[in-house]
Formats: structure tokens, sequence, C-alpha cells
């Protein structure tokens, strides 16, 4: 199974980009990176993390992205999702995890937001 | 009427392909809309996923086994879900805040239950001797499921 989670920046705020399928086998790549993330940033953390090269997600990865916000909001940060495919975005939707994870249709709007 | 059945090791990394599978079963019959395929392939998912993880809390090795019927007019789809980890009690999972409710975020689990039972026209969970079966049925088109459905189906739609 095809997955990989890779780390840019764009200016102060950095770009999660997730690759393949997260689901139970998955998530817990994609947790230690986010949590890394989190644990190394001195002051607020500003993540985008760009879901573009998602083509499944289930309630384990909604739940690991639940547990990044409740880290990243402690520490007075901001985290946002960009580009789900509409069957990924979906999930956000009925869940209505989409109330609380703001999503961006381009990644240039959801850095934006973060910065 | 068309029947698949696949037995898997309990373990997570075989999630991927039991979804292939049961992906592949539905569109053997090509009236399958691929929005409904999506959600049979992410119902399956989390059931399979609560039978991984029942496995785990039990600390047995075993198996599951999935077994696909297609209808004989290849309206749906009908998938169980089978596992020997001695049961849960569904009514036991504590309900979610509302989403505004600051305490939401402190609930990294309990979606899945809840996801399959909005993807699923129908879904059910049963004890059974040995352990846990989910029964999840999902019609090929939204157009022959119940009006909430139908409605999900044309919000989407109107969506740019």
């Amino acid at each position: 199974m095809i997955f990989d989670v890779e780390v840019s920046t764009e200016g102060a705020v950095t770009v999660v980009t997730v690759l393949g399928e997260v689901d139970v086998a998955t998530a817990p790549t994609l947790r230690q990176t986010l949590l890394g993330l989190v644990s190394e940033t001195g002051g607020p953390p500003r993540i985008v993390i760009d879901l573009a090269g998602v083509d499944f997600l289930d309630s384990t990865g909604l739940g690991v992205l639940l547990g990044a916000l409740k880290r990243v909001r402690a520490k007075d940060g901001v985290l946002v999702l960009a580009r789900a495919e509409p069957h990924v975005r979906k999930v956000f939707e009925i869940t209505r995890v989409i109330e609380i994870l703001p999503m961006h249709d381009d990644l240039q709007s959801a850095v934006d937001a973060a910065a | 009427m068309g029947e698949i059945e696949l037995e898997i090791p309990a373990r997570p990394e075989y999630l991927s392909l039991a979804r292939q599978v049961v992906a592949a079963a539905a569109a053997v019959e090509p009236r399958f809309q691929a929005d409904r395929i999506d959600d049979l392939r992410l119902a399956v998912s989390e059931a399979t996923t609560n039978a991984v993880e029942a496995h785990a809390s039990a600390e047995s090795g075993g198996r599951i086994r999935i077994r696909c019927l297609l209808d004989l007019d290849g309206d749906s789809i009908r998938v169980e879900v089978r596992d020997e980890a001695g049961g849960f009690d569904p009514d036991a999972v504590p309900a979610l805040p509302e989403p505004g409710d600051p305490t939401r975020l402190s609930f990294e689990r309990g979606l899945g239950i809840p996801i399959m039972k909005q993807l699923a026209d129908e879904a059910e969970i049963r004890p059974t001797d040995s352990g846990t079966m989910v029964e999840l049925v999902v019609y090929r088109s939204s157009l022959s499921t119940s009006p909430d459905t139908d409605e999900a189906a044309r919000d989407q739609s109107a969506r740019p």
C-alpha cells in the first residue's frame, strides 16, 4: 500500500503533504509526524495538511487530525486542511468534523489562512 | 447471486486488501455508482477495523471473514464482516459531543460506527457465538435508497 508523509515550509507555515491511504495501519506515521511538528515548534504551530494525494481516509485518520488540532490549539496555533477529493471530504462532512477543522479548496488559501 | 468470500488475518496491514476486494466485487455490476462504491469501501473498512481491534484487545491472533453478496438484480451488495474476538456491546460506545463542544477534541475515537451507519443503507451489528458480525447493505445508486440519502446526494451534487 502506498503511503507517505512529506513536510515542507511556506514562509512561517509548515505544509504536511499526505499521500495514499490513511487507516489504522498508516495513521501512526501521520500522528508521529504531526505530534513531532507541534512539539518541535517553539511558538504557535502553523500547519496546513494537504490532502490532495489522499484517496482514502477513515475514522482513525479523523482521530489523528483531531488529536493534532487539540495539541496545536493548546499552543495557540492554527491547523487547516486543504484539497481533499470529494469522497474524502465527505468523511469530514458526515461526521461534522469539517465544522471544527476548516477545509480549503486550494493550497494557497489554506497557507494564507494559517499564516 | 454472485458471492465472494475473503478471509484475512486480523491485522491492520490487510485492511487495504479487504477494501480493494469489496470495491472490486461491487464493480462487477457496471451500474454500481462510483460514489456508492466509495461509501461501501469506507463502511466495510470501518467494520473490519473494529474486528482487527477487537482481536488485538482479545489478544487472539484470529482471522476475519468478509463475505460479499451481489443481489440478483444487481441493485445492492450485502457484505458480512465476521470476527471471532468474543464480541462487544455497540450500545456501550459513548455518544460523541457536538462539534462545537470544546470537549469534542478529546474524542479521537468512536467515529467508526457512526460513519458505517451513515454510509451504508443498512447496518446491523450482531453478536455471534464466538464474536461479532456486521452486516452492511449498500445500493448501487443513491436514487434507490432512503429519502435521507437522496437529500445527501443532492447536497453533494449541488456543491461546486
